[in-house]
C-alpha cells in the first residue's frame, strides 16, 4: 500500500501546484518540494522502520493487488524488490534537487512546470515498481507526456523541434512494446486458458523460437530507444540540451535507466533464450556505444551536449554488462545505473547553473570559472573525476565489476571498452579545462559563487557519489538476490 | 404490431416526434431558447424511453426492424451525441445571421435516420435510415447558404451521396436476384445453402462502396475535408459522430448475418480498405493547417482503426462500441471548443489562431489538448483503452499485419496531434478576446458539458472496466 501513497503523493502534490500557483508562486514550490520529500520519506521510512532483509527464495519485499479492468485480466500490480527500490531511492533522491534546482529558474508559468515534474516523477517511480504489464505500459506513457511538456514549454531555443523528436522516437518503441506485451498476452492465454497481464503470470509462458525471438524484440527496441543504444540514441542529446536543468536531470538520471530496468526486469527472465541469442550484438553495440559516445562528447563545444554523449557512452557499459550474463556483470550495472545517474545529474546540474549565471552554454565562451567561483570549481573537479571512472568514486566500482567480469565473456570487446575509459578521460578533462581552468573571460562582472540552496543540491550528490565508491555493499546485498534469480534463469 | 413490439420502438417514436413538435413550434412562433430546451427534453424522453423498455428487448418487428441490446448501445450512443451537438447549435447558431430554428427539424430528422440504421435488418429499413440521414445532411451542410464553402460543400455531398445511393441500391438488386430475398438473416441463411457466387460478391462490392462513402473510407474519402471545413462546426461534429455511428451499426449487423468476416474475399478487401485509411489519413493530416480538415483525414485514420476491430468478427464488437464512445466524446469536446471560439465571421479552423491558448484560457486550452491526447491514444484519456482493445480483439485474430499498421500509423498521427498541442502551449500573440453576445448562461452550460466530456475521458481513460463490463452485458441479449 505504501507504493500506492508514494505515486498518490506526487500526483496529488502536483494537481495542487497547478491550482495554487496562480495566487501564490512561493507556495507552489514550496508544494512541490514537500510533496517529492514526502513520497521520498515514504520507501525510505519504510525501510528504516523493518530493516528488510532480502531472504533466498523470495526477493519481494512488498507486494499491492488490486482488481482494475478484470474483463481483460488487468490488475493494478504494484510489487518492489531490492532492485525496484534502489531505482526508487534515486528516483526521488534526483526528484527533490529537481525541484531545488529549478526553484529560481523557471519564474513563468511555475504552476504547469510543476504539475509537469511531479506527474513525470509519479510515472518514473510507477515504472520501477508495475508487475502488471499493462499497467507497466500505462506507466510508461504517464512519464513520456510531463516530460514532453517541459521540453516544449520551458526548454531552450530549438525546444519544439528537441521535444518532437524525443516523443516520436520513445512513443515509436512503446507502442511496439505494446504489440509484444498482447502477443505475450495471448499465448500465454491460449496455453493455459488464464487471460492475464500479471507479470508473474505470463513470467510462465513458454514460447517456441521464433515467436519468442520477435516478442523480445518488441521489448528490446522500446528499452533501448530509452537507455540508449548507438544507432537508436539520435533523441537524447536533443532532448538533453534543450531541456530545462531539472528536465536533463531527470532525463539522464532517470528517464534513462528506465529503459535498462526493463532489459533486466523483463527481457532476461522472460526469454533467456532468446536474449543469448543476441547477447554477442548487444555486446557489440553496446561497446560501439562506449566509444562512439566518448568521441561525439569530447568534439562538443555546447556544455550540456557533451555531457549528453557522455551518457551515451556510459549507457554503453549498461548494454554491456546486461548481455555478458555474469553475476558479477549484473551487479556493476545496478552500479552504474545509480552512479551516472548521480554523477551526470550533477555535472547536467552545473551545467544548469554555469547557465543561469553566464546565460551560455558554449564551452569556448568560458573559462577561468575557477578564479570566480573556487567552490564550485571544485565540485565540478570532483563530478569531472567520477565521470572518468577514478577509484572511492562510485563510477569506478561499476565500471570495474562490469569489465572485470565481461573479460570472462569477451577479452576483445572488454580491451575495447576499457579503451573507451581513456577516451573518457580526454573529454572529462576537457570539461574541467575549458570551463574552469584558464582565463578568466572578460565579464562585467565575475559571477557569484554556490547559494545555500545549491550547496545543500551538491553536497547530496556529493556524500552519495562518494559514499557509493566507498561503500557500495549495501546496494550490492540489495540486489543481490535479484540478480542471482535471473543469472539462474 | 403487438403492444410489445410497439413498446419496443417507443424511444424511436419520440424521437420522430421530436422532428414534428419542432415544426409545430415554429409554427407557433416560439423562441430559439424554447425549441433548444424542449428539443433537449424530447432527447433526454427518448433515453428514458429505452431504459423503460429495457426489459422487453430483445423484440423483433418482422420483417424490417429488431430491437436488441445492440440497438440500444448504438443508439444511447447516438442521442448521447445529438444532445451535446444540440447544446453547442444553441450557442453558435445564435451568433450567426441564418434564422436557427429549422436547423433542429432537420437535425432531429438526420437523428432518426441514424437510429433506424441502428435498428434495421433489412435492405429497405437500412434503405430509409440511410436516405433520411442523407437528404437531412445536405440541407444541414448547406445551412448557413451565405457562405461560399457552405454551399459547395453541400453540393460536393448531395452529388456524391446521390451517386452512393444509387451504388447501394444496385447491390441490394443483385443481392436480392442471387438470394431472393432482403432481410440480413434470409440472405445469411440462403447463403449456408448455396454458397456465395459471383454475383453476390458483386452486389457486396457495390454496397461497400456506398457504406465506404458514408463512412468516407479510403477510396471513398474525397468529400470528407471540404465537407468538414465547409459545414457549420456543430454539423461538422454531428457527421463526424451521430452519421458514421449509425452507418457502422448497421455494417456490423449486416456482417454478422452473412458472415461476411468468413468471406476469405471480403476479408481481403476490408484489410485494403483499412490500411489504405489509416494511411492515408494519417498522412495527408500532417501538413494540414485547417483543424478542421485535419479532423476529417484523423477521423479517416480512426475509421481505419475501427475496421481492424470490424474484421476480427463478434470479438470486435465490444471494442468497436467503446472505440466508438470514446472518439465521440472526444471529438464532440475538440468541436464544442472550436464552436466556442468561433466567430460570428468565420469558424476557428486556422491553426495560426489557437496559438498561446492556453496561456489565455487554459480550461478550454486543457479540455482541448485532453481530446487530442484522446485520439493521439495517450494513456489517462479515454482513446488508450479504446485504441488498446481493438489491438487486442486484432491480436488476438492473429492479424498481425493490421496490428503493425495500426501502430506504425499511429506514430505518425502522433505528430501532428503534438503539432496542435504544442501550438496550444506556444506563446500566445497579442489579440483581443473575441466579444460575448449571449446570455451568460448559456456560455456557463457549454463550458460545464464541455468540462463533464472531458472529466468522462478521464475516467474511461482511468477506470474502463465498468463500461467494458456494462457493454458485454448489454451485447448479451
Amino acid at each position: 500500500m505504501i507504493l500506492v501513497w508514494m505515486i498518490v503523493v506526487l500526483l496529488a502534490g502536483g494537481v495542487l501546484c497547478w491550482l495554487v500557483a496562480q495566487r501564490n508562486q512561493l507556495i507552489c514550490r514550496w508544494i512541490a518540494l514537500i510533496a517529492v520529500v514526502t513520497a521520498f520519506s515514504i520507501p525510505l521510512g519504510w525501510y528504516l522502520r523493518f530493516k528488510p532483509v532480502v531472504t533466498a527464495g523470495n526477493n519481494w519485499l512488498i507486494d499491492y493487488q488490486a482488481n482494475w479492468i478484470p474483463a481483460y485480466g488487468i490488475s493494478f500490480h504494484l510489487a518492489m524488490d531490492g532492485l525496484s527500490f534502489v531505482l526508487i531511492l534515486l528516483t526521488f533522491l534526483l526528484g527533490t534537487l529537481a525541484v531545488l534546482c529549478s526553484w529560481n529558474e523557471i519564474r513563468e508559468r511555475t504552476g504547469f512546470y510543476f504539475f509537469n515534474l511531479l506527474w513525470t516523477l509519479a510515472g518514473i517511480a510507477g515504472v520501477f515498481v508495475a508487475m502488471d504489464l499493462f499497467l507497466f505500459y500505462f506507466f510508461w506513457e504517464v512519464m513520456l507526456v510531463p516530460m514532453y511538456f517541459l521540453i516544449a514549454i520551458y526548454g531552450d531555443f530549438n525546444r519544439r523541434y528537441a521535444a518532437y523528436k524525443f516523443f516520436l522516437f520513445t512513443q515509436t518503441g512503446g507502442l511496439l512494446m505494446l504489440l509484444s506485451i498482447l502477443a505475450m498476452y495471448f499465448i500465454h492465454g491460449q496455453q493455459s486458458g488464464n487471460y492475464s497481464f500479471d507479470y508473474f503470470t505470463l513470467l510462465n509462458t513458454t514460447l517456441n523460437d521464433t515467436a519468442a525471438r520477435w516478442i523480445m524484440l518488441g521489448f528490446l527496441i522500446a528499452f533501448v530507444i530509452k537507455l540508449p543504444m548507438v544507432p537508436l540514441h539520435n533523441w537524447l542529446p536533443d532532448a538533453h540540451s534543450e531541456a530545462p536543468t531539472a528536465g536533463s536531470l531527470i532525463l539522464a538520471g532517470l528517464l534513462l535507466k528506465t529503459g535498462a530496468y526493463g532489459i533486466i526486469r523483463f527481457v532476461l527472465p522472460m526469454f533467456p533464450q532468446a536474449s543469448a541469442g543476441i547477447g554477442w550484438l548487444a555486446m557489440l553495440l553496446g561497446v560501439i556505444g562506449i566509444v562512439y559516445g566518448a568521441l561525439l562528447a569530447f568534439a562538443q563545444t555546447d556544455l550540456k551536449r557533451l555531457i549528453a554523449y557522455t551518457s551515451v557512452s556510459h549507457m554503453g557499459f549498461v548494454l554491456l554488462g546486461v548481455f555478458a550474463f555474469r553475476e558479477i556483470a549484473l551487479q556493476g550495472v545496478v552500479m552504474q545505473l545509480l552512479t551516472h545517474g548521480i554523477s551526470t545529474g550533477a555535472l547536467f546540474v552545473m551545467a544548469g547553473m554555469l547557465k543561469e549565471r553566464l546565460h551560455t552554454r558554449d564551452i569556448d565562451q568560458m573559462g577561468g570559472m575557477w578564479t570566480a567561483m573556487p567552490h564550485m570549481g571544485a565540485i565540478g573537479m570532483l563530478f569531472v573525476m567520477a565521470s572518468l571512472g577514478l577509484p572511492f568514486l562510485g563510477n569506478f566500482v561499476a565500471e570495474f565489476l562490469v569489465l572485470i567480469s565481461t573479460f570472462d565473456v569477451s577479452p576483445v570487446l572488454t580491451v575495447i571498452a576499457s579503451v573507451g575509459l581513456v577516451l573518457s578521460a580526454l573529454y572529462s578533462l576537457r570539461i574541467m579545462q575549458k570551463v574552469f581552468l584558464g582565463q578568466l573571460q572578460t565579464v562585467t562582472q565575475p559571477p557569484a559563487d554556490l547559494s545555500a540552496r545549491e550547496w545543500v543540491i551538491v553536497a547530496a550528490l556529493t556524500v552519495a557519489i562518494v559514499f557509493l565508491g566507498l561503500y557500495p555493499q549495501p546496494v550490492i546485498d540489495m540486489v543481490g538476490g535479484v540478480v542471482t534469480g535471473i543469472v539462474r534463469s | 404490431m403487438t403492444h410489445l413490439q410497439f413498446l419496443a420502438l417507443l424511444p424511436f417514436l419520440i424521437l420522430a416526434t421530436a422532428a414534428i413538435v419542432v415544426i409545430l413550434l415554429i409554427a407557433f412562433k416560439q423562441s430559439h431558447t424554447v425549441i433548444q430546451i424542449t428539443g433537449f427534453v424530447m432527447m433526454c424522453g427518448v433515453v428514458l424511453a429505452m431504459w423503460y423498455v429495457r426489459d422487453t428487448l430483445p423484440r423483433e418487428v418482422p420483417p424490417l426492424l429488431v430491437v436488441d441490446g445492440f440497438a440500444a448501445l448504438f443508439t444511447g450512443l447516438i442521442i448521447f451525441s445529438v444532445l451535446v451537438v444540440g447544446l453547442l447549435s444553441y450557442i453558435y447558431f445564435e451568433e450567426r445571421e441564418e434564422n436557427p430554428k429549422e436547423y433542429y427539424i432537420l437535425l432531429f430528422l438526420a437523428t432518426l435516420g441514424s437510429a433506424v440504421l441502428t435498428i434495421s435488418r433489412h435492405f429497405v429499413s437500412l434503405f430509409i435510415g440511410l436516405e433520411l440521414l442523407s437528404v437531412s445532411l445536405y440541407a444541414l451542410i448547406a445551412y448557413l447558404r451565405n457562405r461560399n464553402n457552405a454551399v459547395e460543400a453541400g453540393m460536393k455531398y448531395l452529388v456524391l451521396a446521390a451517386l452512393s445511393s444509387a451504388f447501394l441500391l444496385f447491390g441490394m438488386a443483385l443481392i436480392y436476384m442471387e438470394t431472393g430475398s432482403m432481410e440480413f438473416t434470409a440472405i445469411g441463411r440462403a447463403l449456408e445453402t448455396s454458397g456465395s457466387s459471383v454475383l453476390f460478391l458483386m452486389g457486396i462490392g457495390l454496397i461497400v462502396v456506398a457504406i465506404g462513402f458514408k463512412l468516407a473510407l479510403v477510396p471513398f474519402h474525397l468529400w470528407a475535408a471540404d465537407v468538414y471545413q465547409g459545414a457549420p462546426a456543430p454539423v461538422t461534429a454531428f457527421i463526424a459522430t451521430v452519421s458514421k455511428i449509425g452507418v457502422f451499426a448497421v455494417l456490423i449487423r449486416f456482417a454478422q448475418a452473412v458472415h461476411l468476416q468468413q468471406n476469405t474475399l471480403a476479408v481481403t478487401v476490408f484489410t485494403v480498405l483499412a490500411i489504405a485509411c489509416m494511411l492515408t489519413g494519417n498522412i495527408l493530416a500532417l501538413m494540414q493547417q485547417n483543424i478542421k480538415r485535419l479532423l476529417a483525414y484523423s477521423s479517416i485514420a480512426h475509421f481505419g482503426y475501427l475496421l481492424v476491430a470490424f474484421l476480427s468478427g463478434d470479438a470486435g464488437v465490444g471494442p468497436t462500441v467503446f472505440y466508438l464512445l470514446a472518439y465521440s466524446i472526444t471529438l464532440l469536446s475538440a468541436f464544442g471548443i472550436i464552436t466556442l471560439l468561433s466567430t460570428t465571421r468565420r469558424d476557428a479552423d486556422d491553426l495560426s489562431g489557437y496559438r498561446g491558448l492556453f496561456w489565455r484560457s487554459p480550461l478550454m486550452a486543457a479540455i482541448f489538448t485532453i481530446a487530442l491526447f484522446s485520439l493521439a491514444g495517450i494513456p489517462l484519456t479515454a482513446g488508450f483503452p479504446a485504441k488498446f482493445f481493438i489491438l487486442t480483439a486484432g491480436v488476438q485474430q492473429n492479424m498481425w499485419l493490421l496490428a503493425v499498421v495500426l501502430v506504425l500509423s499511429s506514430v505518425i498521427g502522433l505528430y501532428y496531434y503534438l503539432r496542435i498541442i504544442s501550438t496550444l502551449f506556444a506563446a500566445p500573440p497579442l489579440t483581443s478576446v473575441k466579444e460575448r453576445t449571449l446570455h451568460p448562461f448559456f456560455y456557463a452550460a457549454t463550458y460545464t458539458s464541455l468540462v463533464v466530456l472531458m472529466c468522462l475521458l478521464a475516467w474511461l481513460g482511468v477506470f474502463p472496466g465498468f463500461i467494458v463490463d456494462q457493454v458485454q452485458a448489454f451485447l448479451q441479449f
